[in-house]
């Protein structure tokens, strides 16, 4: 069901509202292309957590395990700047960490 | 209090510039060249001389001087700063970003004539053309008015949540010299007192977010907060007006009116305008007509109900606009003059003339000879052709 709306005299007094928001904001269906992570070719360097802009890189205990993909937009920074990608995997995209593939595959 | 009376003579700028130092704000942002006013280089110079407290930001355009003083007062602090004319378009995209977040940010500003052509003088064309901004708007007679309407302001403003401009005739006010009362630092401080804002960016406590990104489902809703703040702050300037006139014994409102009482006639102007305007209705009077003043002080929020209680027994009413709104209509104050009587059963008859575009001067005996106009109007003697004259327009 939809969330009931708030009226114009429920809103705070300015146009100001909580921090933090962003978090339900689902930037994520924007995305027409996804970052598939190879967690075997990841050295951990967290360049990527670095440059995301959309904080969608997900880090447990120092290494990237996946992507937030309710906000991850897509824009194929992480995948661009990766140093193993720039390296070793480019030539041969098997040895790559981030692969950028199409959304639409991952649509049902 | 009368015993600490202070009368100095000041310039209106400097008159509006001891204010702001008596207010003591956290942030002023200013670009103090012209075709700003002297009011902020003025006040630089207490920020040099250790007279104020306040970070003194010298931005590099009136654009910058307004975004800074949002950012500052979003974050929590009293902030202010001057412009005029030119300076006051391109702070423009700015003012109703001010209104909408309700910083509470008083801005004293000299009405100067806008380009082109190029003239640096006075008319209201500059806050006219930002009237719809969102920021309340009072309109000074002289350089006493504006020093107290600045200090009146800072407690509307925080109280409502509103930012307000403060406007002076550019040169016959700004520049020109006279006698003002002024109230002492002590009471000043004690009058305006602490300001604590409900909310802002530098808190820890209650984190927030200003200004995102709103769309078709919550714009509405949110622009109607800040609508209805304007409704609202008729009463919070009513009640402040009040406060005042009780701790310093000079007393304002939306209006002052001079020898309206038993009056068929008047003029309903703003500015400087009026201070020549008594002289004229005084000599009118000693002709043995019944003429009166209506000084229009607060254009923003339109004191629409208060107005047509005032003119709806009159007989005849002339506008006197400072600016033209190029509408193919009347003047700003005639048409929203006209708005507000729409629902009166009685109302005047009325007729509107744009004068002193660019800084020209009115004489004394025009403002007579508009008066015998309405007289003559009100007794269907005269007619005119269109609903607003030019006033002294050479054709
Ligand atoms: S930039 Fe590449 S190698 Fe470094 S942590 Fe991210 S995916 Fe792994
Ligand atoms: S594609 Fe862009 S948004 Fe998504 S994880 Fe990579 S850098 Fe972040």
């Amino acid at each position: 069901m939809e969330k009931r709306k708030l009226g114009w005299k429920e809103l705070p007094d300015a146009d100001s509202i909580e921090a933090g928001t962003s978090a339900e904001f689902k930037t994520g269906d924007w995305r027409s292309q996804r970052p598939v992570f190879h967690k075997e070719n990841c050295i951990h360097c967290l360049t990527c957590w670095v440059v995301c802009p959309d904080a969608a890189i997900i880090v447990e205990d120092g290494k990237v395990t996946g992507y937030d993909y309710d906000h991850c937009k897509g824009c194929g920074i992480c995948a661009n700047e990766c140093p193993v990608n720039k390296g070793k995997g480019k030539d041969d995209v098997s040895k790559r960490p981030i692969i950028m593939e199409d959304e639409k595959k991952f649509q049902k | 209090m009368a015993d600490k009376k202070l009368t100095v003579a000041k310039t209106g700028n400097e008159a509006m510039a001891e204010a702001m130092r008596q207010i003591n704000p956290d942030v002023v942002a200013a670009y103090p060249i012209t075709p700003a006013t002297e009011i902020a280089q003025i006040f630089a110079g207490f920020v040099a001389d250790g007279l104020v407290d306040t970070e003194f930001v010298t931005v590099e355009s009136e654009h910058s001087a307004m975004s800074a003083t949002i950012g500052a007062a979003a974050a929590g602090g009293r902030c202010m700063t001057a412009t005029s004319s030119q300076g006051l378009m391109l702070m423009a995209e700015m003012l109703p970003i001010a209104s909408s977040l309700r910083l509470p940010i008083v801005m004293p500003e000299v009405n100067r004539t806008i380009s082109a052509p190029i003239n640096i003088h006075c008319d209201h064309s500059d806050t006219m053309f930002v009237r719809d901004s969102g920021w309340m708007q009072v309109y000074c007679e002289d350089a006493q008015e504006a020093y107290d309407s600045i200090l009146m302001g800072i407690k509307i403003a925080e109280k409502i949540s509103l930012p307000m401009m403060v406007s002076t005739d550019g040169f016959i006010i700004s520049h020109c010299m006279a006698n003002i009362d002024l109230i002492p630092d002590e009471d000043v401080k004690e009058y305006i007192g602490k300001y604590n804002p409900k909310t802002w960016l530098l808190n820890p406590e209650k984190k927030i977010t200003v200004g995102c990104l709103d769309l078709q489902d919550y714009y509405f809703e949110h622009k109607m907060v800040a609508i209805d703040a304007m409704r609202r702050a008729k009463g919070v300037i009513k009640e402040c007006c009040k406060e005042f006139g009780a701790r310093f014994g000079r007393e304002y409102s939306f209006f002052d009116t001079y020898k309206i009482e038993d009056a068929d006639i008047a003029i309903l102007a703003m500015g400087s305008l009026t201070g020549t305007a008594k002289v004229a209705v005084d000599n009118m009077r000693r002709a043995g007509k019944k003429v009166g003043l209506i000084k229009m002080r607060v254009f923003r929020p339109f004191p629409a109900d208060e107005l047509a209680r005032v003119v709806s027994g009159l007989k005849a009413l002339a506008i006197m606009d400072r600016s033209d709104a190029m509408s193919g209509l009347e003047g700003p104050l005639a048409v929203e003059t006209k708005a507000a009587l729409y629902n009166n059963d009685t109302k005047p008859k009325i007729h509107s003339y744009v004068y002193g575009l660019g800084g020209r001067d009115v004489q004394i005996s025009e403002l007579e000879s508009i008066y015998n106009d309405m007289d003559d109007l009100s007794r269907a003697k005269k007619k005119f052709d269109e609903n607003v004259t030019y006033l002294g327009v050479r054709e």
